[in-house]
């Protein structure tokens, strides 16, 4: 069997930096394992731009973000192997792979990182009624059919939900000459950023239609139209609102799932929140020597905070093969969330040994304006920050300095404060 | 006259309200920087995009590619015809230059992912 220091599940934006992170804390013994035929993610197809502005102060395209990021680990000289899948993941960190050539091998590792990434909701998970046609599918399907296969699925396009990749998506058929004819929002807001709504469709004329929804399909073979309805405050639709929009493909841009089913046989303990695992301030899991990071732990909006997120993860999991084991386990205080806020990443810091400040990270439940997000230890009040606008679509992030939690005694809680809830 | 817009220089998309008199944009508030201020001046005068698409090999395959900088939002789908019309030689690398200056408006395309 052959064994390593550390392996990497995932090749993507968050695999790459927590391997040259732990490469760089002295991790020698890496290993990057990647289903895709090569490095980079999902990165790889998000051509457009807007990537990096706090990494690198300049806005790149995805797969140029990616690129900066391979150069690391090849200037690195860390392993990486394509075209290989991990199946399963047991005790004693033991890693079953299948790779074309060598077929089913298992390899064995002190620490484990787990960067698989998340998955598009499908339509199964939507419950939408009527025939199961051609023409039907997810928007990041779509997306690299267009930017990597150079095929276009259709030419006149309904989108069904309004986060940012059914927005860029709206923009890019309509580069490659497709007629996109609404893009359908169930929520009385959009889940994507505001710069998109604006340039990728606003730009271009394309209607965004808030609380409305797809209640039928039509079609057998191939996608022949939908029908889009208005919905009440209860997301019910509402009879005699229907109007039918002609039409080929379907693009369906409603949510992301962290990819968590290898940490499921690995043992490790997921939130029913964010659907990742539940981790420590060292994005360690229940599991000793298994790490998360990047959007299996949670969804992120910005690769950015990925990035950050997974140079975290790549240093404990260094400083866990150094000391051969997890940290001593010393005062440990749970964090949670309260008013407003949905969840946190991390769940739990080990008081006594960090050393380092700790980044809170967590979404808003709605839209508040001129609130403070607070971060207190019982009644102790350990931040404050003021905001103009707080939106569910953008992830929160907030740093505790090391000295402060050194004094915190009570649980964590953060929390919405003040300001008018839009 | 008042024109309201959303900033686009960043995922805050700040709401600017912009008092425009014959063509220009003489005041801009709503902004948290300068970026704001900037992107409201061009909108109303100039307003530009950078253009994010892929260009094709000979045997078919998309490389994705963009303008270096912004280029004027009325000649896109301009620039994109041509961008398609050209065909693009591989191995192309991050970098390389497809177009030296697209439709005229001296901004170049650029290669954004490597394909051997």
């Amino acid at each position: 069997m052959r064994e390593y220091d550390l392996i990497v599940v995932g090749g993507g934006p968050a695999g790459l930096a927590a391997a040259a992170s732990a490469k760089r804390c002295g991790t020698d013994d890496i290993l990057i394992l990647e289903r895709d035929s090569e490095l980079g993610g999902i990165l790889n197809q998000c051509i457009h731009n807007g990537f990096g502005l706090h990494t690198f102060k300049e806005e790149l395209t995805g797969p140029e973000y990616a690129a900066r990021y391979i150069e690391q680990v090849k200037e690195l000289g860390i392993p990486y192997e394509v075209n290989t899948m991990v199946l399963d993941i047991t005790e004693g960190n033991v890693v079953t792979v299948i790779n074309k050539e060598r077929g089913v091998e298992s390899l064995k590792a002190k620490a484990i990182i787990l960067a698989m990434g998340c998955r598009e909701r499908p339509r199964g998970a939507l419950n939408i009624p009527g025939f199961r046609p051609q023409g039907v599918y997810t928007a990041g399907t779509a997306q690299k059919l267009v930017n990597l296969e150079g095929v276009v699925p259709g030419k006149e396009v309904v989108i069904l939900g309004s986060g940012d990749i059914g927005l860029i998506m709206a923009r890019r058929m309509t580069f490659e000459g497709a007629k996109v004819k609404a893009v359908v929002e169930l929520m009385p807001y959009s889940s994507g950023l505001k710069r998109n709504i604006v340039q990728c469709l606003d730009d271009y004329g394309i209607p965004l239609m808030l609380s409305h929804t797809v209640v039928d399909i039509k079609g057998k073979e191939k996608l022949e139209g939908v029908t889009v309805a208005k919905v009440d405050e209860n997301r019910t639709p509402i009879p005699g609102t229907e109007e039918f929009f002609e039409c080929d493909t379907l693009l369906l841009s409603c949510g992301l799932l962290p990819e968590n089913e290898l940490s499921r046989s690995a043992g490790v303990e997921l939130s029913r929140l964010t659907g990742g695992p539940v981790v420590d301030d060292d994005l360690e899991t229940n599991v000793a020597g298994v790490f998360a990071c990047g959007n299996v732990l949670h969804v992120h909006d910005l690769v950015d905070f990925v990035s950050a997120e997974a140079e975290r993860a790549g240093q404990s999991a260094a400083e866990y093969i150094k000391r051969s084991g997890s940290r001593p386990q010393g005062r440990t205080i749970g964090v949670s969330a309260k008013n407003g806020v949905r969840y946190t990443v991390p769940s739990r810091i080990n008081v006594d040994e960090t050393t380092q400040d700790v980044h809170i990270r967590f979404r808003v439940t709605g839209v508040y304006k001129g609130a403070s997000l607070v971060v207190r230890s019982g009644e102790h009040e350990l931040l404050r920050r003021k905001t103009r606008i707080l939106v569910p679509s953008e992830m929160q992030d907030l740093t505790l300095k090391a000295a402060a939690l050194a004094e915190a005694v009570d649980d964590l809680t953060v929390e919405v404060e003040g300001g008018a809830e839009a | 006259m008042t024109r309201e817009l959303t900033c686009i220089g960043c995922p805050m998309g700040c709401e600017l309200t912009v008092e425009v008199e014959s063509g220009v944009a003489v005041s801009v508030s709503g902004n948290t920087c300068k970026i704001g201020e900037n992107y409201a001046k061009s909108e109303i005068s100039a307003p530009t995009r950078v253009i994010t698409t892929t260009a094709l090999s000979a045997d078919e395959r998309p490389v994705a590619v963009k303008t270096a900088a912004p280029v004027p939002k009325g000649q896109i789908f301009e620039c994109l015809e041509q961008i398609k019309a050209t065909t693009i030689s591989l191995p192309a690398h991050i970098g390389d230059v497809l177009i030296e200056s697209v439709c005229g408006t001296g901004v170049p395309v650029v290669v954004t992912r490597n394909v051997e």
